[in-house]
């Protein structure tokens, strides 16, 4: 009963993960590029959920949407503003580039608002799931259903449509898509608008789950992700999915495991991490990852 | 590039300098010292505590300071680390300061402790819980409650007036005040034949607590104590609720501003341990408003510990003044350490008296948050 228990623990912990990794690999998959002020676009997101529904009063609905609008905002001025400056520059300069935006979102949080959480209540409220002894929070069923519809959204939206099509060729040769036609500029805007349109969907739901908004809350939950994205194959739609229920469930797990009586729940973070460093030494393509040959 | 650097430098030096002159003072007023981290990771407590401090102090030289002589603090930020601390605390002794007010976190009090004994300086920690900071030397004392004695009254709490005969805990393993505490909870449990069925711990910044919960409702424990400041409490609150736990969870006095973390309906049974909490009385109300007027929020333990390490301090440089010594002697800061460890003051937090240690002999109240807010429930 405590492992189906544990099982949807890591269910619901996993399609949080899932969720966000979706973010990241749609970025990396299409210009390569490491958006680490993805998780931070989420803080500012649950910010945004906080301040209109506790300090402005609003309701769950204009909270919702304040916050998806604002983040997908803000992840294509972000893009204007500090990666498209560099897009024939080296891929590690984005990186960093992309580090300080994480550094700067996080700190301007901390100017703002102060360095305590800010608590708000949760954005819907469904009753909880009870089987039996079983507690399973709808709030996670919410986040799961989400999170497929966004999975199979996304895959529709790369693999069905113009857009995705125009996507795929960026992703595939950016000099020679621009030669066919393709605004290269437009297309990397909407990547980023879907990737952090994704992140507003993240922070509302990690909102309702843990009623919590910290400056730092999503360098964290952006680790994790990457690790979920890398671990599924980065770059794959699918792969982050996977990656990312992977990821919540040996969180749970190894938090659950007891050696005597001391639980390893403070390793938790270490096995995450040490999960990173096996799959880019063994295999650094990932679960659904597929090798792409260098071309000459 | 080289030379607005030095121009920069020139600037910053003759602000300094100035700073130095300023601080001087004249002869009618006594300086002290204010360490404490106002800057980095911790700095909300050390605002928290400093704020808490000067209020007093205000409220002093606006009563007429200490025999015509008013009281001038001067503020040291030690960002949180130790090195810093004690770099700060030689500074402080170097302006001559007859008393200090700090520091704020355990680990840099231990190091200023240490280095204090040298000075016999009087010094009075608001918030250092550790019980080794007041091991070093007979000049440290301590305003607040230390851990083992938090530990052990929720403990016996649980066991004498909740009759729980099982227990588990959950706290942080990266934070020393968490492990103190749940150290002397296990203990006392241990003497009072109360079961600790689990012992779960979590890291610094863990939002997602569901794993532990979960083991700790399958153990069947009554109570889970829950030594941990009040945003990862509120969390643990909710999430254990969520999960189906009915049982009591216990704090202690890190749990001060959990009510605002969780929703009201899910604080049913929780109960924590503290010298100060915003309840109804006549001392604390006074207290409360005073801060409000200054600070425009609600005051928590830290302000209120704050308020009264001012008091204590105060209370043994009056002692010091009133001998007529010449501030700074030797005689003075054995003086003012006498007058402390002889004294009494009727604080925020409780009548504080010091029993012949640095540790505070004060009441502790349990504090019921039943209703969803905080609420008096007997005294302990």
């Amino acid at each position: 009963m405590i492992f189906f228990q544990q099982l949807l623990n890591g269910l619901q912990l996993g399609s949080i993960y899932a969720l966000v990794a979706l973010g990241y690999t749609m970025v990396y998959g299409i210009i390569l590029l490491l958006n680490f002020a993805h998780g931070d676009i989420i803080m500012v997101g649950a910010y945004v959920s906080w301040a209109v529904m506790t300090r402005l009063q609003l309701g769950p609905v204009t909270a919702v949407f304040a916050s998806i609008l604002l983040c997908t905002l803000l992840g294509v001025i972000i893009e204007k503003v500090a990666y498209a400056p560099l897009r024939s520059a080296p891929r590690l300069s984005l990186l960093i580039t992309a580090i300080g935006v994480s550094y700067f979102l996080e700190n301007g949080a901390q100017l703002i608002f102060g360095a305590d959480g800010k608590n708000m209540t949760a954005i819907f409220s469904i009753p909880n799931l009870t089987i039996g002894s079983l507690t399973l929070s709808s709030t996670a069923l919410v986040t799961l259903a989400v999170t497929i519809l966004a999975m199979m959204g996304l895959l529709v939206l790369v693999h069905k449509t113009k857009m995705g099509k125009a996507m795929r060729a960026v992703s595939e040769d950016m000099g020679a898509a621009q030669l066919m036609g393709i605004s290269v500029n437009a297309t990397i805007s909407f990547t980023f608008a879907i990737g952090s349109l994704l992140a507003g969907i993240g922070s509302v739901l990690y909102s309702n789950i843990y009623q919590m908004a910290t400056p730092t809350m999503g360098s964290m939950l952006g680790l994790k992700a990457f690790v979920a994205a890398v671990l599924g194959g980065i770059g794959s739609i699918p792969g982050a999915m996977i990656g990312g229920f992977a990821v919540g469930f040996i969180e749970i797990f190894v938090s659950a495991i007891k050696i005597g009586q001391q639980s390893l729940s403070v390793w938790r973070d270490a096995v995450v991490f040490a999960i990173l460093i096996i799959v880019l030494v063994v295999k650094p393509t990932g679960i659904m990852g597929h090798k792409v040959r260098e071309k000459v | 590039m080289k030379k607005l650097f030095a121009l920069l430098l020139a600037v910053t030096m003759a602000l300094a300098i100035t700073a130095c002159s300023s601080s001087g003072g004249s002869e009618d007023s006594i300086k002290i010292g204010l360490l404490a981290p106002l800057t980095g990771e911790v700095a909300q407590y050390g605002l928290s505590v400093s704020s808490g401090a000067e209020l007093y102090i205000k409220e002093i030289n606006e009563a007429g300071g200490i025999n015509g002589k008013t009281i001038e603090v001067i503020k040291y930020d030690e960002q949180g680390d130790a090195t810093e601390a004690v770099n700060n605390y030689y500074r402080l002794v170097d302006d001559g300061v007859v008393g200090i007010i700090g520091d704020v976190t355990s680990a840099p009090t231990v190091a200023v402790a240490q280095a204090s004994v040298e000075d016999n300086m009087p010094m009075v920690t608001a918030s250092a819980t550790d019980p080794s900071v007041i091991s070093y030397g007979s000049n440290f004392f301590q305003a607040c409650l230390n851990e083992p004695y938090q530990g052990t009254t929720m403990a016996s709490f649980a066991a004498n007036e909740l009759g729980v005969t099982s227990a588990a805990t959950i706290y942080n393993t990266g934070d020393d005040y968490s492990i103190g505490c749940n150290d002397a909870f296990v203990e006392q449990c241990g003497e009072l034949g109360v079961q600790v069925l689990a012992q779960e711990g979590y890291a610094d910044g863990d939002v997602d607590f569901n794993a532990q919960l979960t083991s700790i409702i399958a153990s069947g424990a009554q109570a889970i104590f829950c030594p941990n400041y009040y945003q990862d409490d509120g969390m643990i609150v909710t999430q254990a609720r969520t999960l189906g736990f009915t049982g009591y969870i216990l704090g202690v006095d890190g749990w001060t501003n959990t009510h605002e973390y969780t929703d009201p309906e899910n604080l049913y049974d929780c109960y924590f341990c503290t010298s100060f909490a915003i309840i109804d009385d006549e001392k604390i109300n006074e207290f409360a408003e005073a801060y409000r007027a200054e600070n425009d929020k609600d005051p928590g333990n830290f302000e209120a510990l704050g308020y009264d390490a001012a008091m204590v301090l105060i209370n043994g440089i009056k002692a010091a003044e009133d001998a007529g010594l010449e501030a700074g002697s030797d005689e003075y800061k054995q003086a003012v350490i006498d007058g402390i460890a002889n004294g009494v003051v009727e604080g925020v937090t409780g009548e504080i008296s010091y029993d012949g240690t640095g540790a505070p002999t004060k009441s502790i109240m349990i504090v019921s948050l039943d209703s969803g807010s905080p609420e008096f429930y007997m005294n302990y």
